[in-house]
């Protein structure tokens, strides 16, 4: 009866089949989606103008009072040089901090990982729901293999977190969003290269605190324990160096910095630090790479209860 | 291969350490038998079926389906069966055709094989005409259907149905036996069910083990196990008031008589036999017999007589409790 030359029989088979399920729910839902994106636009927008550090420090803001130029007797040349001097402020202050002066494109790249790491949370979610639905323990009693169940939910969140940032970066554009000189097409790739290895290393890590997990609540407290935590101890919204020194103790682990940093590099800097870049994507590659393989090691011990 | 489709010795699963949810069983399911496994909540059915369909890893014991041992050669074990869960498994978001097919990829079955069964399988369950539509708007009875159409894709030769027709109404409850019994007669397919209902196993189970806090207490065909309780009872009346306990004691097959309310209640192992001989005998005497009734025994008695009539609330783990009731809710939808 059975017809053994139809049946696939490569370790790998059903990854597709199951990714594009998860894929599926999701497209075919835009409202979640277009929810999902809310947030981090309003961010961008919002705190990305609030502290535009360009337009809040200029030669309008900062005007020199008439009194100063009278006691100071100061000629029309220097009023003018001052002048200059206030206009450029800003920009020569966020030149310095933050590498670009555009404020917006900095936090941009935040916004681009943080919206990698709130699709990865909800993979966590996924397994739960899964189990307590019964599927899983459907999907066990087939022989796909126990790793692909995993991989399946890490390949769909990293598909899926790599579309929505995207997408936030194509809306940052009109927000005022500036690349920098150093940027070509072929940046783009390696912008991707970076969210496919932290979504990766994330979904897998979430995945693995959820493997076990039979209750919903679970997911959920873990989301909201980590999220503020990992956004704000990253460079998400301030360099590293200019932290207190507890937070860039976290910040400097934190791979979701290494990712923002080497982003930023390849979308809004003037000039690439090879040498840097280098560093970044071994870190979050080595992330990726160690936390996928607890999260296939677990689903072999774990899955099955 | 051996001739027997499911064979379990000393199969145990203790959960946490101390809380044995199976102990200890043995039984035996033959090629092409249909086997029921009855039980109250929690003595342990759903347990099982999750041990033999490689879900679960037994503590001890062992099991083998197709001589396939459950523990060592789980992947053949899992080619081999196909599952029909308790629970509404098929993803609410997919159409009832993609949910078919999914199942097909996670036996890595081509899609030129599985466009085709598929397509059969909607048929044999009546869904084509919905295969497009969501499983989100099908019916309990629909959604009990498709369960069964993609336990059938790998067109295993032993299936695993646990609780077939739980929450479902009385028309799509006889469509599913009519499922079932089709799949031994035509495909010569070996099920193993679990099942509250009494009548359903009666109707179609070849065997029946009761299982009760973890051990199987009883094994046999539906028959058998009526039989076990000492048979039939007749009940006569007769018209004048002597008393012919003694008379009837005489009569073939006859077990036991007492006198109740002025009629005999007699006992008998098989009743339509015995009831002609009884009026036969009692007419040789001159009696008038003026009322007669047949009582066989159900399921229901024997099922009460091995498990004892309290009720089992208690100790249902948190995650299949709430599978169910997602899918009492979803059903009142």
């Amino acid at each position: 009866m059975s017809e053994n030359n139809n049946i696939s029989k490569s370790k790998l088979h059903g990854l597709w089949a199951l990714t594009n399920r998860e894929l599926k729910k999701w497209y075919k839902a835009p409202t979640v989606f277009i929810l999902t994106l809310i947030q981090p636009v309003i961010w961008l927008g919002l705190l990305g103008n609030a502290l535009n550090l360009g337009s809040l420090v200029s030669s309008s803001s900062l005007a020199i009072p008439p009194q100063v130029i009278t006691d100071l007797q100061l000629s029309p040349a220097q009023i003018t040089g001052l002048q200059a001097l206030f206009s450029n402020m800003g920009d020569t202050i966020l030149q310095g901090t933050f590498g670009t002066t555009s404020y917006i494109s900095f936090m941009a790249v935040g916004m681009i990982a943080f919206t990698a790491l709130f699709t990865t949370m909800f993979s966590g979610m996924s397994v739960v729901w899964d189990r307590r639905l019964g599927f899983l323990n459907k999907a066990l009693s087939t022989p796909v293999s126990r790793a692909v169940i995993i991989l399946s939910k890490v390949l769909s969140a990293t598909l899926r977190s790599m579309f929505q940032a995207s997408v936030i970066l194509i809306i940052a554009v009109p927000l005022g969003f500036q690349f920098g000189a150093a940027f070509t097409p072929l940046s783009i790739l390696g912008v991707f290269a970076f969210l496919f290895l932290i979504c990766m290393g994330l979904s897998s890590m979430f995945i693995a605190i959820n493997i076990r997990s039979t209750r919903i609540e679970t997911p959920m407290a873990v989301m909201n324990l980590l999220n503020l935590p990992l956004t704000f101890a990253s460079s998400a919204f301030f360099p590293i160096e200019r932290m207190p020194e507890w937070l860039q103790a976290v910040a400097t682990v934190n791979p979701l910095s290494y990712t923002m940093n080497g982003m930023r590099q390849l979308l809004i800097n003037q000039t690439i630090n090879y040498a840097d870049l280098a560093i970044q994507y071994a870190y979050v590659g080595i992330f990726a790479a160690v936390l996928t393989t607890v999260g296939i090691v677990l689903s072999w011990r774990f899955l099955n209860k | 291969m051996s001739e027997d489709a499911i064979k379990a010795e000393g199969l145990t699963k203790v959960f946490n350490g101390s809380l044995v949810a199976v102990d200890h069983i043995d039984f035996s399911v033959k090629n092409g038998e249909i086997f029921g496994f009855l039980g109250p909540n929690g003595a342990g059915k759903t347990t099982t079926i999750n041990m033999l369909i490689t879900v679960l890893k037994p503590t001890e014991g062992k099991a083998a389906i197709l001589g396939y041992d459950i523990a060592k050669q789980n992947n053949e074990v899992r080619y081999s069966i196909g599952v029909v869960p308790q629970e509404y498994t098929a993803d609410e978001d997919l159409t009832g055709y993609e949910n078919i097919l999914l199942c097909a990829d996670l036996y890595g079955i081509s899609r030129k094989v599985s466009t085709k069964r598929a397509a059969d399988l909607l048929a044999l369950v009546e869904l084509t005409a919905f295969k497009d539509k969501k499983v989100q708007t099908f019916s309990g009875g629909m959604r009990r259907r498709l369960e069964l159409a993609c336990g059938l894709i790998n067109r295993p030769k032993v299936l695993f149905l646990d609780e077939p027709t739980l929450g479902l109404d009385v028309q799509t409850r006889a469509a599913t036996w009519n499922y079932i019994k089709m799949l031994k007669k035509e495909f010569g397919m070996t099920l193993f069910m679990t099942t509250h209902y009494l009548e359903e196993a009666d109707a179609l189970c070849d065997r029946i083990a009761i299982i009760d806090h973890g051990k199987i207490i009883v094994v046999g065909t539906p028959t058998e196990l009526k039989d076990s309780l000492g048979g039939d009872i007749i009940t006569v009346a007769i018209k004048k008031d002597v008393d012919i306990t003694e008379l009837v004691e005489q009569i073939e097959h006859v077990k036991e008589v007492k006198k109740e309310n002025g009629s005999y209640m007699i006992k008998s192992a098989n009743g339509e036999v015995t009831a002609p001989l009884i009026i036969e005998a009692l007419r040789k005497e001159g009696h008038v017999v003026t009322r007669l009734s047949l009582t066989k025994p159900t399921l229901n008695e024997v099922y009460l007589q091995y498990t004892g009539k309290s009720m089992r609330d208690a100790e249902e783990s948190g995650d299949s409790l709430h599978a169910k009731r997602m899918m009492m809710a979803r059903r009142r939808h």
